[in-house]
């Protein structure tokens, strides 16, 4: 194997070895292993990753209160009743000031996770922008090698920009509910491109088809496959079947065109990417004072290197000293 | 990235007031710790199987029902049947003077009454995540 992680310990194996037998507890112990970063992470993921890319992944995302976690605990009982485990990962945001965090999103998912082929965990974003936190994906994978069918992920909700997740998922469900706006806000650029499937939901509260119209005008057929729309009742159990049945379609045609390899091609590169670019950046900000970086942030300083060949020198130097294997590969969210 | 605090708040039972448990979260929350609020209406089996897939160094039991004496020492039962009796367990509400030997008896770490500062909940949770943690 081309893989630089150092070597596992034994207890970290012997952590990796129940997980591959379904134990919980090995779960939860490993995802916080690779959410805190401790020494072990690195060779704990390069365990897991084998293990991994069997798992449906899909992200939920939409404004904070139109119902996701309770969607997904009415998917997750929907998905069981079919005889698929489930995993959730569900993320809630970090307080900039303190770097704690409430969350809250279990509060909707009460008895689900007494199931035990239910694992749910939440996860704040530790200063991660874009509606996950960096350890997300990571912690998705510990639950795919676990041996779920499906992993759901709740993003947090911020609203019209957090695209991260469709790069990431296989299925992007977006979830909005009615009286949120005009016609003019399903026009906008952003969350309102990524969905493989749209929700409406609260259907209960009120009448959802100028939403489901609006939507259905802006929706547009992409690599070979139209977004259906499906209006939900999370509270009232309204036709999350049919938001079930949605999904396992998806996974279908992701199966049937091709696409599952394709976006697989996609994740793999740009995760690959990623890495390269925070552990250079780490091993830079690493250097000893006096070294290639600061000279170079000096001259940048007194205007006597702009910052674009500043970095083209500074990748030169970094490509002809050899270090040591860096620390923390990463699946970046 | 350092070891954060974990710290599941849970209320156990048939109890409807949740205005404490969601003070102490909020105290949490500003001390820089996660914490994880369960709701309404828990059964002890709901607190310890959240409690080991959260991965939480602590748990805070609020109860203001007068089942504590059952549902507390339940919790930390449960736990040592699941091997996680490392998880320590602090309880809170409307708690009789006389039942906090028998609830510390049980393996129940510290009770807090009503009136208790906060600066002293979040010292405890601190210090409890600190000795889990090393």
């Amino acid at each position: 194997m081309p893989s630089r992680a150092p070597a596992a310990s034994k207890a970290v194996r012997g952590l990796v070895d129940e997980l591959l037998a379904g134990d919980k507890r090995a779960a939860a112990k490993l995802i916080s292993l690779i959410e805190d970063d401790e020494p072990e992470a690195s060779a704990a993921l390069a365990l897991i990753y084998p293990h991994t890319g069997r798992a449906h992944y899909v992200g939920f995302t939409g404004a904070p209160g139109v119902g996701k976690s309770s969607l997904i605990d009415r998917l997750v009982r929907e998905f069981r009743a079919r005889g698929r485990k489930v995993g959730v990962v569900a993320v809630d945001p970090t307080s900039p000031y303190s770097g704690g965090a409430v969350l809250g999103d279990r509060i909707r998912m009460a008895d689900t996770g007494i199931d035990p082929g239910v694992f749910i965990r939440s996860m704040a974003t530790r200063g991660h922008a874009g509606g996950l936190a960096l350890a997300t994906f990571d912690a998705v994978r510990v639950l795919d090698a676990m041996g779920m069918d499906l992993v759901l992920v709740e993003t947090v909700g911020a609203g019209q920009s957090e695209v991260e997740i469709a790069s990431r998922a296989h299925t992007t469900v977006v979830v909005e509910m009615p009286l949120t706006g005009d016609a003019v806000q399903t026009m906008k650029a952003g969350i309102l491109e990524i969905g493989d499937i749209y929700v409406v939901n609260k259907s209960d509260l009120a009448d959802t088809s100028t939403l489901v119209a609006n939507l259905r005008f802006q929706i547009e057929e992409r690599d070979g496959w139209r977004p259906p729309i499906v209006s939900t009742s999370a509270l009232k159990d309204g036709r999350v079947d049919e938001l079930a049945d949605a999904i396992t379609k998806h996974r279908a045609f992701l199966d049937s065109s091709g696409m599952w390899e394709r976006r697989e091609l996609q994740r793999a590169r740009q995760e690959i990417l990623e890495n390269a670019r925070r552990l250079l950046a780490t091993r830079v900000r690493a250097g000893p004072e006096g070294s290639g970086f600061e000279l170079l942030t000096q001259a940048v300083i007194a205007r006597r290197l702009d910052p674009q060949s500043a970095a083209v020198r500074l990748l030169r130097s970094e490509a002809s000293s050899p270090r040591s294997a860096p620390r923390r590969p990463r699946s970046s969210p | 990235m350092a070891k954060k605090i974990r710290v599941l708040m849970a209320k156990p039972g048939l109890d409807g007031h949740d205005r404490g448990v969601k003070v102490i979260a909020r105290a949490l929350r500003d001390a820089g710790m996660e914490v994880i609020y369960t709701g309404l209406r828990q059964t002890p089996e709901d607190i310890v199987e959240a409690a080991i897939q959260e991965d939480v160094d602590a748990i805070g039991l609020s109860c203001l029902s007068g089942a504590h004496m059952v549902l507390f020492p339940e919790v930390v039962s449960l736990l040592k049947k699941r091997k996680a009796g490392d998880i320590v367990v602090a309880g809170g509400g409307i708690i009789p003077e006389e039942d906090i030997p028998k609830l510390k008896k049980a393996g129940v770490r510290v009770v807090f009454g009503p009136g208790t500062p906060l600066k002293e909940i979040v010292a405890f949770f601190e210090k409890a995540g600190a000795a889990k943690g090393a």
